[in-house]
């Protein structure tokens, strides 16, 4: 057992599915192109948005709570080490087993031997954010483990073969007609003549399931939150199948993220109003379930906790990003993003998508390693305006674009002009030069047009004038106009 | 009161119209602005790339050269922003001016304390709160309740007005399929609403929806709110 706090073995960087295989703006370009997929995110992401807005709204003191849930965060990230270690203790003494994983790659053998232990080669999961993160459903495949995702969402993309493309509702992507197709191809005990309609799809998925819960014997979970004095994990959701795989088999394993810690169970009385409103529009969520350890003859008797650092210590030592880790994945900065809901969540390479993904992938891995999400924004601030524990997005975006490395061109031309406009002098003369240079082009533009712009620049303007027209500068600077008075 | 204006980079060399603009309103209503000609840009650009260092001297040299004004005036919600929000850390000698640093409707509104600024302006406007202005500035309504007051106008409402309209300074090169898609939505709202200028209170992010609507040849005019508020029955 080793304790992740400690410099000494700690990774810096986290493994898994949050390294970006192709670069963002390459990623996107793709996905803008897709009018289905567009559509789709717009029906869908305007409905949540419109039931966040309306279930935040009717909360006298939300402003307060998102304080709350931030200044909670706050203090769980200043002394994490030693909430970790009463976690354990509290968790260890109500019949849990704890483990400690360095990285993705760690935690997924931890979770291989433990369901070998068990004498399983399936296993029913809770949908997790931890487990799509290390990647878990491929490395329990190579071990021979089957995996079965019981969050319906979570089984569309995966009997797709595909990946999550939204915290919240990873099938986000899809209509009910690319559903429908789905399970008529891969789900073997689907009707034939099954319909779009979302009742039909919803009980051919139950009869699919329930079979599963069943008949498995261990089950995989994360967690929402972790509570260091109680050691009690809770996992928030919406249909159900989390508690049928929380309570029925025999075998429970939790994969849970260091930064899932909150100091007492009374904390949870913020985040379990904060979620649920932020996250689906819902005053509360249908399902809460909450366990410690084991209760004798009732339940899961063999109940593991894996807590995973995988980067998240490298984030911690970052006093501007380590708020990223505050993060309760509502999904409600995806919901309001507009680069999100034109680009949809796969651009971003990583199961978490959206502001978000653009600012906490790139801390896991190091910015290195995912250079181009910090610059998926435009920086508007709609996302820092959700959020519920009051994570401000727009500014770790920035702070991480000082880390990111820069094209050299790119380098040049901002020193030039850094050079330039740091000195009155040259600034003057450098408007001078470009209002003389535009004037002949410019009067010719506005003689044949009536407007001072151009249509067509070369590389790289010509990224601008691809869909707008380009201003030219004007026949006489401001300062020109002053002089002159 | 000694008012200072600040143009920014971009209004100096392609949106005169909208410093002079501004001149002309303060003067209507009896004040002297200044244009203290050492200024240069805010550093916007270069601090969101991911340049800081290179916009510390920037930084410095907007705090000499606005030392000693009441307020300083800046026709452009996302500089003043960049100056309120970032200058204190970048720069903490740039704190105090960046307190006095104001989008025109905050001094008209705020420190003024004026909303009719007797303008007249036979027009179908409709405006686009930019991003930075309200969600950073929290402009709120100050701009449209200057334009409310304004003789002849006819307001027209911009349906998902607070959407973002892409442009986000360099994301617009780096990130253009992304930009050209939010642009395409947020023309398409414009046009939907008949108006024959769509205001705003940044010249970058209407150099960008306007570049669209002139591409697309709409036929609306994107212009400063400033402008229109500078309208007299003898400029319109
Ligand atoms: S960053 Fe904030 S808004 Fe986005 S998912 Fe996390 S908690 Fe929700």
């Amino acid at each position: 057992m080793r304790h992740p706090a400690t410099p000494a073995g700690v990774p810096s960087t986290g493994g898994g599915r949050i390294r970006a295989p192709l670069p963002f703006p390459t990623a996107a370009r793709s996905a803008v192109a897709d009018d289905q997929l567009r559509a789709n995110l717009h029906r869908a992401t305007r409905t949540i948005r419109g039931k966040r807005v309306r279930a935040v709204d009717e909360v006298p003191d939300w402003a307060a709570l998102r304080d709350a849930g931030a200044a909670i965060k706050a203090d769980v990230q200043r002394r994490l080490p030693e909430l970790l270690e009463r976690f354990e203790a509290a968790a260890t003494a109500a019949g849990a087993r704890v483990h400690w994983a360095r990285d993705a790659a760690e935690a997924c053998r931890i979770v291989v031997e433990l369901t070998r232990a068990a004498g399983a080669d399936e296993v029913v999961k809770v949908k997790s954010m931890a487990t799509q993160e290390i990647e878990l459903n491929e490395a329990l495949a190579a071990a021979g483990i089957a995996a079965h995702e019981t969050d319906l969402a979570e089984l569309i993309v995966q009997l797709g073969d595909d990946t999550p493309s939204h915290i919240l509702v990873p099938a986000i992507h899809y209509n009910r007609t690319q559903i429908r197709d789905i399970f008529r191809r891969r789900m073997a005990d689907a009707p034939a003549d099954l319909g779009a309609e979302p009742r039909e799809l919803a009980e051919a998925a139950r009869l699919h399931l329930r079979r599963r819960f069943l008949e498995a014997k261990v089950a995989v979970s994360g967690a929402n939150f972790a509570v260091a004095d109680t050691g009690t994990l809770v996992v928030v959701e919406s249909e159900g199948n989390g508690r049928m795989c929380l309570t029925l088999p025999q075998t429970l394993i939790s994969v849970v993220g260091v930064e899932k810690l909150v100091p007492s169970f009374a904390d949870l009385e913020v985040f379990l109003q904060l979620l649920p409103r932020s996250s689906t529009g819902e005053r509360m969520n249908p399902y809460t379930s909450m366990w410690t350890g084991v209760t004798p003859g009732d339940g899961p008797q063999d109940v593991h906790v894996v807590l995973v650092d995988n980067g998240r210590s490298a984030v911690l030592a970052d006093p501007v990003g380590r708020s990223a880790l505050s993060c309760i994945r509502c999904s409600a900065c995806l919901n309001v993003c507009p680069v999100y809901g034109r680009a949809g969540g796969h651009a971003y390479g990583s199961v978490y998508p959206g502001p978000i993904g653009a600012i906490l992938s790139p801390q896991l891995t190091g910015v290195a390693d995912n250079a181009s999400l910090p610059f998926a924004s435009t920086l508007c601030g709609a996302c820092a305006d959700v959020c519920p524990v009051k994570i401000d997005i727009p500014e770790i975006l920035v702070h991480l674009r000082q880390q990111a490395p820069h094209p050299v061109a790119e380098r040049t031309a901002m020193r030039t002009l850094s050079w330039i406009m740091r000195s009155p002098r040259r600034w003057a003369l450098a408007l001078r030069v470009a209002r003389r240079a535009a004037g002949p082009l410019g009067a010719w533009r506005h003689r044949r047009t009536g407007t001072r712009t151009l249509r067509r620049l070369p590389w790289p303007a010509s990224a601008w004038t691809r869909s707008r027209d380009a201003p030219l500068p004007a026949p006489q600077t401001f300062r020109e106009w002053w002089e002159k008075q | 009161m000694r008012i200072a204006l600040f143009i920014t980079c971009v209004n100096d060399l392609a949106y005169p119209q909208t410093g002079i603009a501004v001149t002309r309103i303060l003067r209507r209503l009896g004040h002297t602005v200044e244009f203290p000609v050492a200024q240069t840009c805010c550093g916007q650009m270069h601090a969101n790339t991911g340049y800081r260092a290179e916009a510390v001297p920037m930084v410095r040299g907007f705090a000499d050269t606005f030392d000693g004004y009441d307020a300083v005036v800046a026709p452009s919600g996302s500089c003043t922003a960049m100056i309120r929000d970032q200058y204190p850390r970048l720069h903490p000698a740039a704190a105090s001016v960046a307190g006095r640093t104001y989008e025109l409707s905050e001094l008209l509104v705020d420190v003024l304390g004026v909303t009719d600024v007797g303008a007249a302006f036979a027009q179908t406007v409709t405006y686009h709160p930019t991003c930075h202005s309200l969600r950073m500035l929290r402009l709120g309504d100050k701009p449209l309740t200057l334009l409310r007051h304004v003789r002849g106008i006819r307001l027209v409402e911009l349906d998902d007005a607070t959407e973002c309209c892409g442009f986000g300074g360099t994301f617009a090169l780096k990130n253009a399929a992304v930009s050209t898609a939010m642009l395409a939505d947020k023309c398409a709202r414009v046009r939907e609403t008949g108006a024959a200028v769509l205001a705003a209170a940044d010249n970058s992010c209407l150099a960008h929806i306007g570049g669209g609507l002139d591409r697309a040849r709409s036929g609306v005019r994107a212009m400063h709110y400033a402008e229109i508020l500078a309208m007299t029955g003898h400029y319109a």
